[in-house]
């Protein structure tokens, strides 16, 4: 999946390109998504002490809504935000992983 | 009785084979050893298990197969020579600590996130999101003998967390969404007997003081924790320290606190401020706010050495590469170390020379001398999070 995004990118406008985060940065993120976002939403993000975070859970929320939601939190709930570790684009990024299933980054 | 006899001159075979071969495996009979300084590291990516020597400070064997292991924990039999793993997929598995096997493994949840084994050892608890309660099962045979649903309001479910064995054969438990806190007696295990209380909005851990006196519930959703006093549980649940954060804006939190470190030392509890760069030292005697001690980080468990001598802290992101030891006699910080990155949990020796450092995302375990702070080892291990010795065995809520 990943890797499949690269010919695309390359016939892509360099600026477009840049926002997607650089191979190691995705790496870093999907990372980050297992083991910390997993801390309450499991490591296969299937739910924890937050909710599941599995494509089928996602599908009737927009992007926008998942983006501010990584990135500013929800107030009255155990949702931190994670603006000081990511920039939209990253959590933009992330919320496209969600929703392909975080199966296709297995090794 | 026949063919027992004759089926045990090829197991002697077998075995001496494997002692004149001097094999890495697992332990056999012929290696006659005790359990008490061995334990178990979790590999939460792998669903696995490595086993460890204290001792000789070496890794003695991995154990695979035991699923989605994030968050996962594990309890003792009173022998030592078993383990119970809860896993975060809802599976409970028995396992040999000598053989390094599975020995039974049942799917008895969807989600899970902890359990406890009886005052008497014969009963194992899971603590579970999903059917959201507490299901108890033979320590034997893993044959379920009780079902303790988690009701609330009109019928749902609450995630159970916070659940820790207590003297009298009972379970104690927080229920997340019903700010519940439950007494279950196990004495006739067929037929729980459940007393309720009412705690605080959104109990998220708890831990039971070290003789079972106590138990303390930590709350996400307000200030303050919810204290039990098992000996007296007429009087209900009593809302403690509820003004330690009323003048500072809280931080988001990136990691809850664990409160199973149980830092009770005299008269003084320590425990991690949710959502505040301090440590909050409680003086039990009127459960108020004695001090706060300043930290680098938000603390994720506060852990004594055995002695009680020191208190060595952990931290939620970004600070989760370091580790803090303060000093008891004047709660000042004495040393300050950088194990690797994410620093999940700590584990000391049973008489706290050494303690054991999980480093998940570099992929090694790290121990330290406690009095040098010296590194006396450094062990491989798949994304470590939670180290377990046997030692807990013997424990209370552990």
């Amino acid at each position: 999946m990943r890797y499949g995004l690269f010919p695309v990118l390359a016939l892509l406008p360099l600026a477009l390109a840049a926002d997607q985060p650089s191979p190691q940065r995705q790496e870093a993120l999907i990372q980050f998504l297992k083991q910390d976002c997993g801390s309450c939403h499991g490591m296969t993000l299937q739910g924890g002490l937050g909710p599941a975070l599995l494509p089928e859970a996602l599908a009737a929320k927009s992007d926008d809504v998942l983006i501010t939601t990584i990135l500013k939190g929800r107030p009255g709930t155990a949702m931190p935000p994670w603006d000081s570790f990511l920039s939209r684009d990253e959590a933009a990024w992330l919320v496209a992983q969600l929703r392909a299933g975080l199966k296709s980054h297995t090794p | 009785m026949r063919t027992t006899r004759t089926s045990l001159i090829p197991v002697h075979a077998a075995l001496l084979a494997i002692f004149l071969l001097g094999s890495n495996g697992p332990i056999h009979a012929t290696e006659l050893r005790g359990t008490g300084d061995l334990g178990l590291v979790v590999e939460r990516a792998t669903g696995s298990l490595t086993a460890v020597d204290t001792t000789r400070r070496v890794v003695l064997g991995k154990i695979p197969g035991l699923g989605d292991l994030s968050h996962a924990s594990l309890v003792y039999s009173p022998d030592e020579r078993y383990a119970y793993v809860f896993g975060r997929d809802g599976a409970l598995t028995k396992l040999d600590v000598l053989e390094r096997r599975i020995v039974k493994r049942v799917e008895q949840a969807h989600n899970s996130v902890g359990g406890a084994i009886s005052q008497d050892g014969r009963l194992i608890a899971t603590s579970n999101y999903d059917p959201g309660g507490v299901r108890v099962f033979s320590a034997e045979t893993l044959d379920k003998v009780a079902d303790i649903k988690a009701e609330y309001g009109k019928g749902q479910l609450a995630k159970v967390v916070g659940l820790v064995d207590a003297p009298g054969q009972k379970f104690v438990f927080s229920l997340f969404e019903a700010g519940e806190i439950w007494v279950a007696d196990l004495r006739d295990p067929g037929n729980p007997k459940v007393d309720k209380f009412k705690a605080g909005k959104e109990p998220y851990d708890a831990l039971i003081s070290p003789e079972g006196r106590y138990y303390i519930a930590g709350l996400f959703g307000e200030d303050g924790l919810a204290l039990l006093d098992l000996w007296n549980p007429d009087r209900g649940v009593r809302k403690i320290v509820p003004e330690y954060a009323k003048d500072d804006p809280k931080l988001p939190v990136f990691k809850m606190p664990h409160l199973e470190g149980r830092a009770l030392i005299g008269d003084y509890w320590f425990l991690p401020a949710v959502g505040h760069h301090e440590m909050l030292v409680i003086d039990r005697r009127e459960w108020k706010v004695a001090r706060k001690i300043p930290l680098d980080g938000q603390p994720v468990f506060v852990i004594p050495r055995p002695d009680e001598r020191q208190i060595w802290v952990n931290y939620a992101l970004p600070d989760n590469d370091k580790l803090t030891v303060i000093d008891t006699r004047d709660l000042k910080v004495i040393k300050q170390l950088q194990p690797g990155k994410a620093v999940l949990h700590m584990e000391f020796t049973p008489k706290g020379e050494a303690v054991w450092v999980s480093a998940r995302d570099d992929d090694r375990v790290i121990v330290y001398d406690t009095e040098t702070f010296q590194e006396l080892a450094r062990l491989p291990a798949e994304k470590p999070s939670g180290i377990f010795f046997t030692a807990r065995a013997h424990r209370l809520g552990l």
